[in-house]
C-alpha cells in the first residue's frame, strides 16, 4: 500500500515496512521539546516513573520562553525547575535567558531539526518544523516526560489531506495570509487528526519563513502536523545550520489522501480572523472601520526576521496612530541582532514601536502587553479565543505583519496595499 | 469503570485557554489550577461542579494549546467524564495519558441536557441519561488505549512494563 510523506516518516521510526492511517505504532524520537509552562509537569512525571537519567541528553530540549524573562516570582520558580533539571541531567540544549528565543523559531535556526526528523513537544505549535520536512506534533507533558524517559512516543498513524499549491504571492501577502486562508476554508477542526501534506509547483515560490509560519498554524485547523514537501532551499537552508544526515521523504505518487485542495497562491488576498476562532477569516473588501488599541508583531507564528522586515517596509518613514500601542518582539537573539544591524529596530523605535526581548508574552496574555476589557489588538500571533491577550472582553484579530503594521500607522485594521 | 454525575453542557471549541488562561500557567499546582477552572467561558462553573459531574460540550473539545494543566484542572475540579461530539487531538492525548475519562458521542450530547443526571461506563462506552431514560453507544476506545488506561496512565504503563 503506498503511503503518505509522513505515514512514510512514521514507518521508519516505529521500524516498519508499511503504516496505515488509523494503526496504533510505537515511535523512536530524534528530538523532545519542552518550554517554562509545560516542562515543570513533565519533570514531575519523569521523577514519577522513576529514570535515572534522559534517553539522550543532545536530543531532549528546554526554552525559557513563555514566561521568560520571568514575569512573576512563580515563573520564575518554573524557570528554576527547569534550569535545575537541565543541570542535573547535563541537557545540551537547554536555552536560558541570552541564548534563548521563541521555541519554535530557534529550534529550526540552530539546526536542531531536519527532513525526516520525528520530533515531539509540549507545545501545541510544534508542528512548526513540517515545514522543514519533518514529522512534529505538539504533545502534552507526561507524553515529554515519557519521551524524556524512553525516547519514544505512542502515535495513531493519521491519515492526510494534501494541498497542491501553485503560482506566486502577490506583495503584501504571505504566508500567514495563506494559511488563514485555508483555516477559514477548512474550519478549526478541519483536519482534526489528520495530517496537511503541502506539495506542488507552488512550495518553491515561499520562503522557509513563509513555510514555517504555514506549518505553525496546521493545529489551528486541528491538525496533527502540517508537512511540506522538501526542496532545493529547505536542504540549503537546514545544511547551513546542521552536519547531522538526514533522509527526504517523498509521499507515493497514489498516496491515500481525504481530500485534495488546490490552492492557488497568486489569489489569495491579505486575510484577518477576526474574534474568537481563527476560522473567523475575512478579506479586506469585507472589512469596514475597526479602530484598534495595540498592535503586536512577533511570536513564533510571525517573529522571524522576513516578518520584522515587512513591517519595517511599511513602518518606515511613518508614525504609528496615537493611541494605539505597537510592539515589536523579535522571536531570537540572532534574529534581534540582525534587526539591530539592519536598522530594523531604529525603524520600529521611530515609528512609535516598542522592541522587546524575544518572549511569546502577550501572545497568550502571559505579559508584555495584556489587553484591558474592550480593548482590541491586531496581531501576528496565532490565538484569537476569548481572554487569549488578556480580559474576557478584549478582542484579537490574527494578521500578517504587513496587516499588522498598516493597522499600527492608521490606528484601525488596514490593508498595507491601500496605505 | 463507572461514573454518575450531573451535567454541566457548553458548547463547541471549548478550548484549553478557556478551560485554564494562561495567566494561571505560571503554576502546576493542582489546586490552584482548578481554582480557576472554565473561569474565561464560565465563571460560576467552580461554585457549581461536584465531585463526579460529568461535561457535555460539542464539537472540538480541547482545543488550541497542548497545556496539560487543562485536563489536570478538570479532572482536579471533579469533573469526572467529558462527553463530546469531537475532541482536539492533543487534548485527546493529554486526557488518556493522565486518566481523565472522555467519550466521543454526537447522540448522548443531542440528547442530555444541562443539570440532567447520567450514567456511564468507559469499558462499554455506554451512556445512560436517568433523567429522560434515554442510552447512548460511544466508541469503545482502540485495545491499546484501553491497556493505557487499565494501567492508570502512561506513566503507569512505563513503570508496569507494558510500554518500553
Amino acid at each position: 500500500m503506498s503511503m503518505t510523506m509522513t505515514q512514510k516518516i512514521l514507518a521508519k521510526h516505529a521500524g516498519l515496512e508499511k503504516v496505515e492511517a488509523g494503526q496504533l505504532i510505537l515511535v523512536d524520537l530524534d528530538r523532545v521539546l519542552g518550554n517554562d509552562i509545560t516542562s515543570p509537569v513533565a519533570i514531575k512525571e519523569f521523577e514519577k516513573i522513576g529514570a535515572t537519567e534522559v534517553y539522550d541528553k543532545d536530543k531532549v530540549t528546554m526554552v525559557m520562553d513563555h514566561f521568560a524573562p520571568n514575569k512573576d516570582i512563580k515563573a520564575a520558580v518554573q524557570c528554576k525547575t527547569c534550569r535545575d533539571f537541565c543541570d542535573k541531567y547535563e541537557i545540551t540544549h537547554f536555552y536560558d535567558v541570552g541564548q534563548m528565543g521563541i521555541e519554535h523559531a530557534l529550534l529550526p535556526e540552530k539546526g536542531l531539526v531536519l527532513p525526516g526528523d520525528v520530533v515531539i513537544g509540549a507545545d501545541s505549535h510544534t508542528c512548526t518544523y513540517g515545514a522543514l520536512g519533518a514529522f512534529s506534533t505538539g504533545v502534552g507533558s507526561t507524553d515529554m516526560a515519557c519521551g524524556m524517559a524512553t525516547g519514544k512516543a505512542w502515535f495513531k498513524v493519521p491519515s492526510a489531506i494534501k494541498f497542491v499549491l501553485k503560482g506566486k504571492l502577490n506583495k503584501y501577502v504571505s504566508g500567514k495570509d495563506v494559511i488563514l486562508h485555508i483555516i477559514g476554508k477548512i474550519g478549526v477542526d478541519g483536519a482534526l487528526y489528520k495530517s496537511m501534506e503541502f506539495t506542488g509547483e507552488g512550495v518553491s515560490s515561499l520562503t522557509i519563513y513563509d513555510r514555517l509560519t504555514i506549518s505553525n498554524m496546521a493545529i489551528e485547523a486541528g491538525a496533527k502536523n502540517g508537512i511540506f514537501e522538501v526542496d532545493e532551499q529547505t536542504i540549503a537552508y537546514v545544511k547551513e545550520r546542521s552536519d547531522r544526515e538526514f533522509t527526504v521523504f517523498n509521499a507515493d505518487m497514489d498516496a491515500p489522501y481525504d481530500e485534495i485542495y488546490e490552492i492557488d497562491l497568486s489569489k489569495i488576498k491579505s486575510t484577518v480572523a477576526f474574534p474568537h476562532l481563527p476560522e473567523n477569516t475575512k478579506t479586506f473588501d469585507e472589512i469596514g472601520d475597526i479602530p484598534i488599541d495595540q498592535v503586536v508583531i512577533g511570536s513564533c507564528t510571525n517573529g522571524h526576521y522576513k516578518d520584522l522586515a515587512e513591517a519595517a517596509e511599511i513602518l518606515k518613514g511613518r508614525k504609528v496612530a496615537k493611541r494605539v500601542r505597537a510592539i515589536v518582539i523579535p522571536a531570537t537573539q540572532d534574529i534581534y541582532l540582525k534587526a539591530i544591524e539592519n536598522g530594523l529596530v531604529k525603524t520600529f523605535i521611530q515609528a512609535g514601536c516598542i522592541v522587546s526581548t524575544p518572549t511569546c508574552g502577550p501572545c497568550l496574555g502571559g505579559y508584555m502587553g495584556i489587553l484591558a476589557a474592550g480593548e482590541r489588538a491586531v496581531a501576528t500571533t496565532n490565538r484569537n479565543f476569548v481572554g487569549r491577550m488578556g480580559h474576557v472582553d478584549s478582542e484579537v484579530y490574527l494578521a500578517s505583519p504587513a496587516v499588522a503594521a498598516a493597522s499600527a500607522v492608521m490606528g484601525k485594521i488596514a490593508d498595507p496595499a491601500k496605505l | 469503570m463507572k461514573t454518575q454525575g450531573k451535567v454541566l453542557k457548553y458548547g463547541d471549541n471549548v478550548d484549553t485557554d478557556v478551560i485554564i488562561p494562561a495567566r494561571y500557567l505560571n503554576t502546576s499546582d493542582k489546586k490552584e489550577l482548578a481554582s480557576h477552572c472554565m473561569e474565561d467561558i464560565d465563571k460560576e462553573f467552580v461554585h457549581k461542579v461536584q465531585a463526579g459531574d460529568i461535561m457535555v460540550a460539542g464539537y472540538n473539545f480541547g482545543c488550541g494549546s497542548s497545556r496539560e494543566h487543562a485536563p489536570i484542572a478538570l479532572k482536579e475540579s471533579g469533573i469526572s467524564l467529558v462527553i463530546a461530539r469531537s475532541f482536539a487531538r492533543i487534548f485527546y492525548r493529554n486526557s488518556i495519558n493522565i486518566g481523565l475519562a472522555i467519550l466521543e458521542c454526537s447522540e448522548a450530547v443531542d440528547g442530555i441536557s444541562e443539570g440532567d443526571s447520567v450514567e456511564a461506563d468507559f469499558d462499554s462506552g455506554v451512556i445512560y441519561n436517568k433523567t429522560t431514560g434515554k442510552s447512548f453507544q460511544a466508541q469503545p476506545f482502540p485495545e491499546f488505549i484501553q491497556k493505557l488506561l487499565k494501567a492508570g496512565g502512561l506513566v503507569a504503563a512505563i513503570q508496569s512494563g507494558e510500554i518500553k
